[in-house]
């Protein structure tokens, strides 16, 4: 086989593909094939481009080894899902909580929406968001919620490029990360003197920070949180340095006043 | 509510064949007191959580840097996803979507409101998909036994909904309407099942209430599919939007299919 390094074998690959010779072109199945080599070489999962053979492989796989091996698993939860988590993560597709914290199913109910923010209690908007805390707080009596913010964010990048004078772009997004105001105004009080940039990852941790407040508006989990039976965490996922950080809700009761 | 009838302990996370996954699901327990300590202190299932993320990191993340780094610039996922925030569908798992495949909007019972309903959290995200992401695929998955249909069909026809849930899953009353309607012979559950896929092809008519998504849907540059996971049987159903310029879907309420597949 001689020296042939996993990169040239690559790049021969590769070559395969790229012909633009009509009378040599090669198969799909070829294509597939060959396709498939140079993902195992790269060591990235081996994905189909076509959108429908693609998941049906995803369906194929998570039924092989995770359904069919674990039966008695499934089938309790076929029956009912007990969760200890109610998870709030972006709908970012490089941070899904089941691909960085490796949640099974069952473990994690989870509600993710554009820079997973959660808004005030308030019961005629936002019914999305409240019917997710209130199914799962109430009905499935989480013992934990885990807001989880990361960098980059493109709803955290509109909230802090929102135009001062409240006009808008976008119809929906900009309705939605206004949420986030508070946030903002604290950054821009606090780290207003650095780039832009800066100010955005903070904006990205301070916004879980004000979701985690924003929870405790709700009468449910405000209760729960006083009986100790709920406990509140933020988290944020660089995956730009490859780092998750977790901080935890407290409220401290300080001794009383004495005159 | 019902507590589950196996014992996994927080101690307990290996792997086990026979049964149980690494347990962050509750255990049945007697003593109220363990758990406000273990809520209070949550060492035991947040050092699980650290050391899955160490993993990952270890084995996923340093394993394909080249890939994470290009991911760290930018995202460019071929689908949007809609899926219900049940803890037991989740896509990445059931579909396998690796990072930088997919956005994920999850709700309760995967609803997609109509573009006259005003802003959501859920548009939002489909705002930023299809204008900024500018993916070519989106597809609302429904799923057994979902919580959330189940409220649906069980609410009363004339009461003003005063929970949170109800104001939602009011999202899906069309479904609810059809449901009825159809399955006049059906018992409550097998009601429930036809709604969750009902449901799902009301969200399909309602995305196509917005113009920006009808308009990339018509010139090809988007298709819009339904699905459903069976997570009693393990199977998954997939149709896939068929949009005819002549027969404005929508306006009737019928939606008219293709490429229908089914994997178990």
């Amino acid at each position: 086989m001689g020296n042939l390094s996993q990169e040239e074998a690559i790049e021969g690959l590769k070559k395969l593909l790229i012909h633009n010779d009509k009378d040599e072109q090669l198969s799909k199945e070829l294509e597939t094939k060959i396709e498939k080599l140079i993902s195992e070489f790269l060591g990235t999962t081996p994905h189909d481009c076509h959108p429908v053979r693609r998941i049906l492989g995803g369906f194929q796989s998570f039924k092989t080894n995770k359904f069919d091996v674990y039966p008695e698993l499934f089938s309790e939860l076929a029956e009912h899902q007990t969760p200890k988590f109610l998870v709030f993560a972006c709908c970012d597709s490089r941070v899904s909580p089941s691909n960085i914290l490796d949640f099974q199913p069952g473990e994690a109910f989870m509600f993710r929406n554009i820079a997973n923010l959660v808004p005030p209690f308030n019961q005629l908007r936002y019914s999305g968001v409240g019917a997710a805390i209130e199914y799962a707080v109430v009905k499935l009596n989480v013992e934990n919620i885990l807001v989880i913010g990361h960098s980059r964010c493109g709803g955290i990048d509109r909230l802090m490029e929102l135009p001062e004078d409240g006009s808008t772009e976008n119809d929906f997004i900009d309705d939605w990360v206004q949420i986030g105001l508070p946030a903002k105004a604290k950054v821009k009080a606090e780290f207003g003197h650095l780039p832009l940039d800066e100010q955005k990852r903070e904006c990205e941790k301070e916004a879980v920070n004000l979701s985690l407040t924003n929870l405790q508006t709700y009468p449910y989990v405000r209760e729960r949180m006083a009986r100790k039976a709920l406990a509140l965490r933020g988290g944020y996922y660089d995956f730009v340095e490859g780092c998750f950080k977790l901080w935890e809700v407290k409220s401290i009761i300080s001794t009383p006043i004495r005159s | 509510m019902t507590t589950t009838s196996n014992l996994w302990t927080n101690s307990d996370l290996r792997l086990q064949a026979s049964r149980e996954l690494p347990g962050l699901t509750k255990e049945l327990e007697s003593d109220k007191s363990e758990r406000m300590e273990r809520i209070e202190h949550g060492t035991d299932l947040f050092d699980e959580m650290k050391q899955r993320f160490l993993s990952f990191k270890k084995h996923k993340y340093m394993q394909n840097l080249e890939l994470y780094e290009k991911l760290a610039k930018d995202q460019a996922p071929k689908f949007m996803v809609i899926a219900c925030a049940d803890s037991r569908v989740c896509p990445s798992s059931i579909l396998g979507f690796q990072p930088g495949e997919a956005f994920v909007v999850r709700n309760v019972a995967n609803m997609v409101p109509p573009y006259e309903n005003g802003p959501s959290e859920t548009n939002a995200g489909l705002e930023f998909a299809v204008n900024s992401l500018k993916v070519e695929n989106i597809l609302v998955i429904g799923h057994s036994r979902c919580g959330g249909i189940r409220a649906l069909m069980s609410m009363h026809d004339d009461v003003e909904t005063s929970s949170l849930i109800g104001s939602w899953v009011s999202v899906g009353m069309n479904a609810r309407v059809r449901t009825k309607a159809a399955t006049k012979l059906l018992n409550f559950d097998q009601q429930c099942k036809h709604c969750e896929k009902e449901s799902v092809n009301c969200s399909l008519v309602n995305l196509l209430t917005y113009p920006w998504v009808e308009e990339k849907v018509r010139n090809g540059e988007l298709a819009i599919h339904g699905g459903y996971y069976d997570f009693v049987d393990c199977a998954f159903e997939k149709w896939t939007l068929d949009y005819k310029e002549s027969n404005p879907i929508g306006k009737s309420g019928k939606v008219a299919v293709k490429d229908r597949a089914f994997w178990f």
